[in-house]
């Protein structure tokens, strides 16, 4: 199963501060590990929000908003997306993590949907339209 | 936190750090099943003590000096009775860190080489193939032998029983504990790939039960590939196995229907495919190709699956390049199962007569004799040639032959579809 695992914001990300050196290298070799373990599947840093945009829907309107936005605790300033058997194996990677800022900071662990999550909530609807697509696709090849 | 989360907390550990305790004590101790039991030893003072003094800050080193500890003991108990013992025991005595932190660092030092070694040594070929499947799994990929069992669909004694006589074996045939060099490494590693392959495929297509495919067993496969990519960055192949799990990995989502049944590779929805695969899949592939020598036989198979997965449509797939791989593979494997492939990709290029004039070349191969496949791809040609009342024979004859539910309720359906075509 996958998970993506969330650093959260902070005043200093959000200020556009940039990790130690340090930091840096601990991350660095935290990443080495993730690897060398085969549970990383990507990582990213994000920019501060002040170089993000929101797009808000309201009905049929769609309004662009700048950043940067004040609920900093709620923003993403990076992530992983790993690999594992369980959630338990996540949190424990998440436990090795060096503390991706000075002082407090959090990180949040959220499992992604796989297929079979889906189960009965593959509604009708979206089986016919999966078999829809299916039927073209055999009729592509049939036509050869 | 709560006893029976701290509990499944250590399961967790020990999941994670099992394959490198046990690599290093098996050097020390230069026998895997003593090794392990040490290792397993370490796991139950872990169960004692965390509890209660809480999980330590580097759980695997813990584990690790634990179980030194215990080995030290097991061999001054044995070096009464014979001088080679007592000699282990004082060099792992007097190279015995003194505290947790030079533990940490000698573990980091040689760890990398250990768990190489152990995968090496849980795949040596004087194992038969499917202890040396229970073994890595348990060994590296850290699966009970109940989770073995469940997912080979054998009894769970039958896997104990493989495991303790595998452990045996190497034991008796006193298999050293290291990385085979020279002329030797090639055909090793060839067997540690293959290992991992075969993981990798009974998750792709199980062979046996209801479900069509078991994803865990293909993620567990991938993770031992891509902890042998990071040990052995210098072989091609390894490289090129890890790209073509990725790539196939990432039709996985799109090889079931929404009734569980398989879906064809040319019939499958690619907007199910999974692009951050493929992008794993394609910088494998790279890696492999950037390292000298001619491609060997899992590159080949990659670059066969990377023209898939660049492909937008089946028709935009570069036909005749997988022609011409296929035709190269088959020269490096000898194996009729590529022929037969070559002969699929052929039809593809070429048109289904050009197709089935290679399949009919090996009806009389003996060794496909009982391989559903080849009925399978043969109807699939005829059908597509109008001959419908042959190509029925085909498909019921593959369905006889298969193993796996699924697949068969898939042949019978296009049986069926021939005798009643619906224009």
């Amino acid at each position: 199963m996958r998970f993506m695992v969330m650093v959260k914001a902070t005043k200093e990300s959000e200020a556009g501060v940039m990790p130690s050196e340090y930091l840096l290298a601990e991350m660095g070799q935290y990443n080495e590990e993730l690897v060398k373990a085969g549970v990383l599947l990507a990582a990213e840093g994000l920019h501060p929000s002040s170089k993000g945009v929101r797009v808000r829907f309201s009905s049929k309107d769609r309004t662009v908003i700048d950043g940067p936005f004040t609920e900093t605790k709620e923003l993403v300033a990076g992530f992983w997306l790993m690999q594992v058997r369980s959630k338990e194996e996540v949190i424990e990677w998440v436990r090795r993590c060096p503390n991706p800022f000075d002082g407090e900071s959090e990180i949040e662990i959220r499992q992604v949907f796989d297929a079979e999550d889906f189960g009965d909530a593959l509604t009708p609807e979206l089986r016919a339209q999966e078999e829809r697509l299916r039927e073209q696709a055999q009729s592509r090849n049939a036509g050869r | 936190m709560t006893a029976s989360a701290t509990h499944s907390a250590i399961e967790t550990v020990w999941r994670l750090e099992s394959p490198k305790v046990i690599a290093g004590l098996t050097r020390l101790v230069r026998d895997l099943g003593a090794a392990e039991d040490l290792a397993h030893d370490a796991l139950v003072a872990a169960l004692e003590q965390w509890p209660t003094e809480g999980i330590p800050r580097n759980p695997g080193a813990w584990l690790m000096a634990t179980a030194k500890h215990r080995a030290i003991d097991l061999l001054r108990r044995q070096a009464r009775l014979d001088r080679k013992h007592e000699e282990l025991a004082r060099d792992l005595e007097t190279g015995m860190p003194s505290g947790l932190s030079d533990v940490e660092a000698a573990m980091d030092d040689d760890i990398g080489d250990d768990l190489l070694r152990l995968m090496f040594t849980a795949c040596h070929p004087v194992l038969p193939t499917d202890a040396r499947v229970a073994l890595t799994l348990r060994l590296l990929g850290g699966l009970t032998t109940e989770e073995i069992a469940r997912a080979f669909v054998v009894a769970e004694p039958t896997i104990a029983q493989r495991i303790v006589r595998a452990k045996r074996t190497l034991s008796k045939a006193q298999v050293p504990f290291e990385v085979p060099r020279g002329p030797e490494r090639d055909a090793r590693l060839s067997s540690v790939l293959e290992v991992i392959y075969l993981v990798f495929n009974e998750g792709y297509s199980a062979t046996a039960g209801d479900d069509w495919v078991r994803p865990a067993l293909c993620d567990d496969a991938l993770r031992l590939g891509r902890v042998l990519a990071e040990r052995a960055p210098e072989e091609p192949e390894v490289h090129g196995l890890v790209a073509l799990m990725e790539l196939q990995a990432s039709r996985l989502r799109a090889r079931i229907g929404p009734n569980g049944e398989p879906v064809r590779l040319l019939e499958q929805n690619r907007a199910r495919w999974d692009q951050l695969l493929i992008g794993r899949g394609l910088a494998a592939l790279r890696r492999a190709e950037s390292l000298p020598g001619p491609p060997g036989a899992y590159a080949l198979q990659a670059s066969i699956a990377a023209c898939h997965a660049r492909a937008r449509t089946p028709e935009d797939a570069d036909w005749k390049r997988i022609v011409g791989l296929y035709a190269r593979l088959s020269e490096v494997t000898g194996s009729p199962i590529v022929k037969l492939n070559h002969a699929v990709a052929v039809a593809m290029a070429d048109g289904p007569e050009a197709g089935l004039a290679i399949v009919d070349t090996l009806t009389s191969e003996p060794s496909l004799e009982r391989y559903h496949y080849l009925p399978s791809v043969r109807g699939d040609l005829l059908e597509k040639l109008g001959r419908l009342a042959d190509a029925q024979v085909e498909f019921e004859r593959a369905a006889a032959l298969t193993k796996n539910a699924r697949e068969r309720e898939l042949l019978m359906t296009r049986a069926r579809a021939c005798m009643f075509p619906s224009g």
